[in-house]
């Protein structure tokens, strides 16, 4: 039989797990404590499931009296209809994707890579004292409540920004409050990415020679590369997730995005501002909104999780 | 302002506890036909569908101001001037005597009862400009508006005036001259206004009854000066 050959504690594969604990040993099935500790998982494993489950099919349940209504046609019209009009039966959403699209790109893609460096910096390059502050100031952002990191871009950003571009309110302020509140998830989970490389790794990298660049170039980042992802999954799926900060500084106007200093409205948002008083059909579409939602969401998190076995597999 | 009228009454009846939940007009409407609350909240009059099974009480009325930061120029406008303003029309404030810069247009919810209210009583149904910007909650627009000397919006007057009582730097604007005091909202000289109305399954009985009636006297109609809003006084709306 051939050795599991795993470079590091922290990639073990599945397979290199089944190896290495064998369900088929007999002494391990037949020990009653084990059998009870095997249920309570696999019962906590299917309630975490089952959650999901039940949440899209209320979900389902609650969008159906406007998506099943016109066949095929009840699911394009949220992308085909004029506009979103729920007074007059109008309930196109492809606004509101493309707002959530647009304000989710720009914020990971500003986010992902301040949060790396900020990782690299306090694992490799910042002195112990640096190090203390850098961690405070993180978990203090990541502790903020976002209707804070609204409450300032509502009252600092957006009327400096409308100085020059009115009305302020923009895809712009959005992506960058989302980078600061998203920033500190990244950055906490890169970094214990990092930390999680064998000792020995970086020591060989040394032995040869390496400048300390090229050990976090050449043998951190690889190694760390899956973990580094998480976070970025992280990061993305708190952002597509924020609601409040987003509501109150990006104006809301349900129009397509044609530049950064446009006001646009995610979907979200959109939920958030109409749930309180939508009855009948403009309910469902607030639903189906939610839907949309998650669809979104479990498309990206696929898409990373393609992305993060490509890498390791690289 | 529904959880002063709560505490007074247990006060009055101490073995009586209301609690008293949030949650918008739809809320309003759905909780007494289901039996989750005795008395639900809709601040805006009931729809002709809605009025066969529910039974409205008019406890208090509420202006809706239009408002601009305390720096524009412009103090009052007509009736065409706001239309022409929420259609677009009219993009740049020199257009109605302030300085040259661009109209912040800042509008509600489709299908809020307060948007719907505006719509209705400037006949604007269908052709609101569709750049302006959307914000909800009175308390988000007034800081928006404080912090925007180009913007226009439209809020609660109540909770405008305790804004500029804070300090904002907001005004009030006249419409076609009349400016929206608490005698011009409640003799309806000043008429873009809102019926705030407890909302009941059918006309209220025991406790409940108790409750409304409690709101419509003096004290209670007190507690609505108090909260800036205008009482209702004699428009007992019975439905």
């Amino acid at each position: 039989m051939p050795q599991p050959s795993f470079s590091s504690f922290s990639s073990w594969s599945i397979a290199d797990r089944d190896i290495l604990l064998p369900y088929s040993a007999g002494a391990y099935w037949q020990n009653w404590g084990d059998q009870v500790l095997v249920w309570t998982l696999r019962l906590c494993a299917s309630i975490a499931a089952l959650v999901i489950v039940f949440i899209l099919a209320y979900l389902c349940a609650q969008s159906f009296p406007l998506l099943g209504q016109y066949g095929l046609n009840g699911i394009t019209r949220f992308f085909t209809d004029l506009t979103w009009a729920p007074t007059r039966g109008q309930f196109n959403l492809s606004p509101m994707l493309v707002g959530t699209l647009c304000a989710t790109l720009g914020a990971i893609l500003l986010a992902a890579p301040l949060g790396i460096a900020t990782a690299i910096f306090a694992r490799f390059y910042a002195p112990t004292a640096i190090i203390k502050i850098v961690h405070g100031v993180l978990g203090l952002l990541a502790g903020i409540p976002s209707v804070v990191y609204g409450l300032w871009g509502l009252t600092v950003f957006v009327p400096w920004l409308n100085t020059y571009h009115p009305p302020g309110f923009s895809l712009l302020v959005g992506i960058g409050i989302l980078t600061i509140m998203v920033v500190p998830t990244v950055a906490l989970v890169s970094e214990s990415a990092l930390q999680a490389v064998p000792h020995e790794h970086i020591a060989s990298g040394f032995a040869l020679g390496c400048s300390r660049w090229q050990v976090v170039r050449s043998i951190v980042l690889p190694a760390a590369r899956s973990g580094v992802m998480t976070g970025v999954i992280l990061g993305i799926t708190r952002i597509i997730g924020e609601t409040m900060a987003v509501a109150m500084v990006m104006g809301n106007t349900i129009r397509m995005p044609d530049s950064l200093f446009a006001p646009v409205r995610t979907l979200t948002a959109h939920i958030a501002l109409e749930m309180s008083f939508a009855l009948g059909d403009h309910r469902a579409a607030l639903f189906t909104a939610g839907l949309l939602l998650l669809v979104v969401v479990i498309g990206l998190v696929l898409l990373a999780d393609r992305i993060q076995r490509s890498a390791v597999h690289a | 302002m529904a959880e002063a009228f709560a505490q007074a009454f247990e006060k009055q009846h101490p073995d009586v506890r209301i609690d008293v939940h949030g949650g918008g007009s739809s809320v309003g409407i759905i909780a007494p036909q289901t039996g989750l609350a005795d008395v639900g909240m809709v601040s805006r009059p009931l729809r002709h569908n809605e009025t066969p099974r529910l039974t409205s009480t008019t406890f208090a009325l509420d202006g809706i101001a239009l408002i601009t930061h305390a720096s524009n120029p412009v103090g009052g406008l007509s009736k065409w001037q706001v239309i022409d303003l929420y259609t677009g029309t009219v993009a740049n404030w020199n257009m109605l005597g302030g300085d040259d810069a661009q109209i912040v247009v800042v509008n509600k919810e489709a299908g809020r009862g307060t948007r719907t209210l505006f719509e209705q009583y400037f006949g604007l149904a269908q052709q609101v400009v569709s750049s302006a910007l959307i914000i909800g909650p009175n308390g988000q627009a007034i800081l928006t508006i404080a912090g925007n000397p180009q913007a226009i919006a439209y809020v609660s007057s109540g909770a405008a005036e305790v804004a500029i009582r804070r300090g904002l730097p907001i005004k009030i604007l006249a419409l076609d001259g009349v400016s929206a005091t608490q005698t011009n909202v409640q003799n309806g000289t000043y008429g873009l206004r809102r019926p705030l109305n407890f909302v009941t399954a059918q006309p209220a009985q025991g406790l409940a009854k108790a409750f409304l009636d409690f709101v419509l006297t003096p004290t209670g109609q007190q507690l609505v000066m108090e909260h800036d809003f205008v009482p209702a006084y004699s428009q007992i709306a019975q439905h």
